[in-house]
């Protein structure tokens, strides 16, 4: 069965664009990513899908279950980790995750504690007193207490420092491996590409590209800089030159092999490879927009 | 009923501020009668003849030299005013404030139906109105009881049932208005319950004002009409009571569709 299944869903704020026919399939079981630029309508689909907002046209199914006749079973269902966590003041962080349960009509006292205690979380501070990644951590276990069969997460790992993104991420897969579905949205690419399987891209309120992770990765290029006297001229795959005194970056999407022999045979005084940034990335499929 | 909790427990604070608030300057203003009584003969006349302030306030037709009449007076500005804006405030921000807080994100993703959310918010603010009314009738009846003057139950028990009658229907109103607002809801609740007061007062000047009665709820508050008449007045109060429930059922006609951002 489909864990979440949209069928031209569309959503306008007034003339403003949302979200345009987007058809969306992720598997049960999936670990899928959703990657697009801020804007690009990652945050409506999410609120549509959770019945915050309802869609202008199209419709969509979690589980089966239609999102706006069924949204209370499905919700029973569902963990949503939100971008910006906000909470009642004045509020201590055990009374929210008791309230969040109580809403849900259970127990979640045990694994409240097992995910606080992993998390680092202090259970007996004051919401309102938190910092952001502390707030953040709240949500969390918010989402994962009652051991929901899909999670929906709105870039997650905002505000958390790396040791608690490893640790949230450890959580997640151990989830997705007892059969969570794992739904996470993101502009940070290098998230999607080590966790999800598949993924799909949204830009201006359209999917763009949804395939396996290592398919979009292939097509994704890497940004190089080389400090040094390089001679590129015989190497494919390199795009988006730019040339400086003594350096030289570009954008490679060839191979990796090729690249590394010709900087070998030049010299190369400094050199750096990174992810390019999402803006190159979706240059990157603007340019192949024809072919997709 | 997670949620009435949850509410009263969010909105304790306000409601001990305001409860002890207006409790306390009632029962001060009753302390002060017996000290004012033998003053009120002379005073009395002084009100009387202040014209249309006179009229505003209903003092041309009320006795303040009597317990009933200085406590229709002093008690039901106080209980009027404060009432009026405690169940305006309560109203109008307990559906807003989840936007404004951004807390809706969190409260609306659980599984409860927005029915059930809008229902259980109301029924916390019923209830808080409500034990507001009860402490206040018992903290007036025994400041009454403190100062040695014997008790006038009905005209009492009457119009702190008509101030209760307004708070609800001011609640209804406020409640509907609080479904459409992201920002701004206080100075939106505390704008209707003045106004309303205001208009009241116009219409005890202006003949020609009279209509006014109609529509604010403080027409069917007057305590010179209470205690001449022994009883509320039932157009207005059904009135009333309509005004107040149209404004729930659009709370729920909106908030049940409504965007939340």
């Amino acid at each position: 069965m489909e864990a979440i299944k949209t069928n031209n869903l569309t959503k306008y704020y007034g003339k403003a664009r949302g979200i345009t026919e987007l058809n969306l399939s992720v598997e049960e079981g999936e670990f899928f990513g959703f990657i697009g630029p801020n804007g690009a309508g990652k945050s409506t689909t999410i609120r549509t899908l959770l019945g915050l907002i309802s869609p202008t046209s199209g419709n969509a199914e979690i589980f089966g279950k239609d999102i706006i006749n069924e949204k209370e079973a499905i919700l029973q269902n569902v963990g949503y980790l939100p971008s910006e966590a906000l909470f009642y003041q004045g509020m201590k962080v055990k009374d929210i995750l008791k309230l969040s349960a109580d809403m849900r009509k259970k127990n979640c006292k045990a694994e409240a504690e097992l995910l606080c205690e992993r998390l680092q979380l202090d259970l007996s501070r004051k919401v309102d007193e938190l910092s952001f990644g502390n707030r953040k951590k709240v949500a969390i276990v918010c989402a994962l207490q009652h051991k929901p069969e899909l999670l929906v997460l709105d870039e997650p790992t905002g505000g958390l420092d790396p040791l608690m993104q490893k640790e949230f991420f450890d959580i997640l897969r151990e989830r997705n491996k007892e059969g969570a579905t794992v739904f996470l949205s993101s502009h940070v690419l290098s998230e999607v590409q080590r966790n999800c399987t598949r993924a799909a891209i949204i830009r201006d309120g359209r999917i763009i590209a949804c395939d396996s992770v290592d398919v979009l990765a292939k097509t994704s290029a890497k940004r190089v800089t080389v400090h040094g006297m390089v001679n590129l001229e015989n190497l494919d795959g390199v795009r988006d030159r730019n040339d400086m005194e003594e350096s030289v970056s570009f954008l490679y999407g060839g191979d990796m092999d090729s690249l590394l022999r010709v900087l070998s045979s030049g010299q190369v005084k400094d050199l750096t490879v990174t992810e390019p940034d999402l803006e190159e990335v979706f240059l990157h499929y603007y340019e192949k927009d024809g072919e997709l | 009923m997670t949620l009435v909790k949850h509410e009263l427990r969010q909105g304790k604070t306000s409601f001990l501020i305001w409860t002890i608030s207006i409790g306390f300057l009632m029962a001060i203003c009753i302390f002060l009668f017996p000290e004012m009584k033998g003053q009120m003969e002379s005073v009395n006349d002084v009100f009387a003849s202040m014209g249309s302030f006179t009229e505003a306030f209903g003092m041309d037709r009320l006795n303040f030299g009597t317990l009933t009449g200085f406590y229709a007076v002093e008690c039901g500005n106080i209980l009027g005013l404060g009432g009026a804006f405690y169940a305006a405030l309560c109203a109008v921000t307990v559906l807003s404030k989840e936007e404004k807080d951004k807390t809706a994100e969190f409260l609306l993703t659980h599984p409860v139906s927005r029915k059930r959310i809008i229902t259980e918010k109301l029924i916390a603010v019923l209830i808080q109105i409500t034990a507001m009314n009860l402490i206040i009738y018992a903290l007036s009846v025994g400041s009454i009881f403190a100062i040695g003057e014997d008790i006038p139950w009905k005209e009492i028990s009457l119009m702190n049932l008509a101030y209760y009658i307004l708070q609800l229907e001011l609640a209804g109103i406020c409640f509907g208005v609080s479904a459409f607002l992201r920002k701004g809801s206080i100075g939106a609740g505390l704008g209707i319950a003045t106004m309303m007061y205001f208009l009241n007062l116009v219409a005890n000047i202006a003949d020609v004002a009279d209509f006014l009665k109609y529509i604010t709820p403080f027409g069917y508050c007057e305590g010179a009409d209470i205690v001449s008449d022994g009883s509320l007045d039932g157009t207005l109060v059904a009135i009333g009571a309509v005004i107040g429930i149209v404004g729930i059922i659009i709370a729920f006609v909106k908030y049940t569709k409504k965007d939340i951002h």
